[in-house]
């Protein structure tokens, strides 16, 4: 079995706000996160997909092929983007770093899966070069 | 449903690798440059990875201020401008960065939230670093 990673740059802009809670206990839990007009990070995906190379092409996956399926499936959505305005998984939800990583894998694994072969195994999301979160599928 | 949460944190600490149980010559042979006499330092990055269940209320794995002050309190203080060998937790242990590595993992994981602690990583050097993982 061989991983593979692939990595992708994405800007985003956020803000952190649980509406079932005021405006006070959002400042306090989420503190700066919680300023409504957001704030915006340089995110880096991490994609790894795992499997054994194919016999013939050596590849576990076409990395083009890779490529192209982030950036139609993660980065169309999430690039240069208020991630909470206009993805529409986060309408409710707060877009943490573990809430994107999490969306990042709901988003991309039908389409791993679809092509047959490799299997989505992780995704990693750096919001800064200090803090990241990754996501594995369900246990 | 389980996410993940890494934070790095940097410590500058100064060490000498060097061990009783061999001869001056079989040090030197062993550890090489790491075998100074006077020791030298290293600027560490302590990778710490989190697990847990992402809380539906703030969409987290862990409080990140609580994740901090753990570190802070249990490694940074300890630690961080430190001579590793002085530290009791070496004293009979060559601070290799192994060592160092499993000393960090059983402090945090024993400071945080039973079953929180994932992995810790210790890099050394740009080009060098050791995991220690709550898988063994």
């Amino acid at each position: 079995m061989i991983y593979l990673t692939r990595r992708a740059m994405f800007s985003a802009s956020h803000y952190y706000w649980n509406e079932s809670w005021t405006a006070e206990k959002n400042e306090r839990v989420f503190g700066r996160c919680a300023n409504r007009n957001g704030h915006g990070h340089n995110y880096t995906l991490e994609v790894t997909v795992a499997g054994d190379p194919d016999p013939v092409t050596g590849f576990v996956v076409d990395l083009k092929w890779l490529k192209d399926a982030m950036e139609r499936e993660v980065l169309a959505a999430y690039d240069h983007k208020h991630l909470n305005l206009d993805a529409p998984e986060f309408a409710h939800a707060i877009p943490t770093t573990e809430n994107i990583a999490i969306a990042a894998w709901q988003r991309l694994e039908p389409a791993i899966t679809a092509a047959g072969g490799a299997r989505l195994s992780r995704i990693r999301v750096y919001e800064t070069p200090e803090i990241f979160a990754e996501y594995r599928g369900e246990a | 449903m389980k996410a993940y949460f890494g934070r790095r944190y940097m410590l500058s600490a100064s060490h000498r690798l060097h061990t009783q149980a061999l001869t001056a010559e079989q040090n030197r042979a062993v550890y090489g440059k790491c075998n100074n006499a006077h020791g030298h330092g290293h600027n560490y990055v302590v990778e710490v990875l989190v697990g847990g269940a992402v809380a539906a209320e703030t969409g987290m794995v862990v409080d990140l201020a609580e994740l901090d002050e753990a570190v802070r309190e249990r490694i940074m203080n300890r630690f961080d401008h430190a001579n590793l060998n002085r530290d009791r937790l070496f004293a009979d242990r060559v601070p290799t960065t192994e060592n160092l590595c499993r000393a960090i993992f059983e402090l945090l994981r024993d400071a945080l939230p039973a079953g929180q602690l994932e992995q810790v990583r210790v890099e050394e050097t740009e080009n060098n670093f050791f995991e220690c993982s709550a898988r063994g």
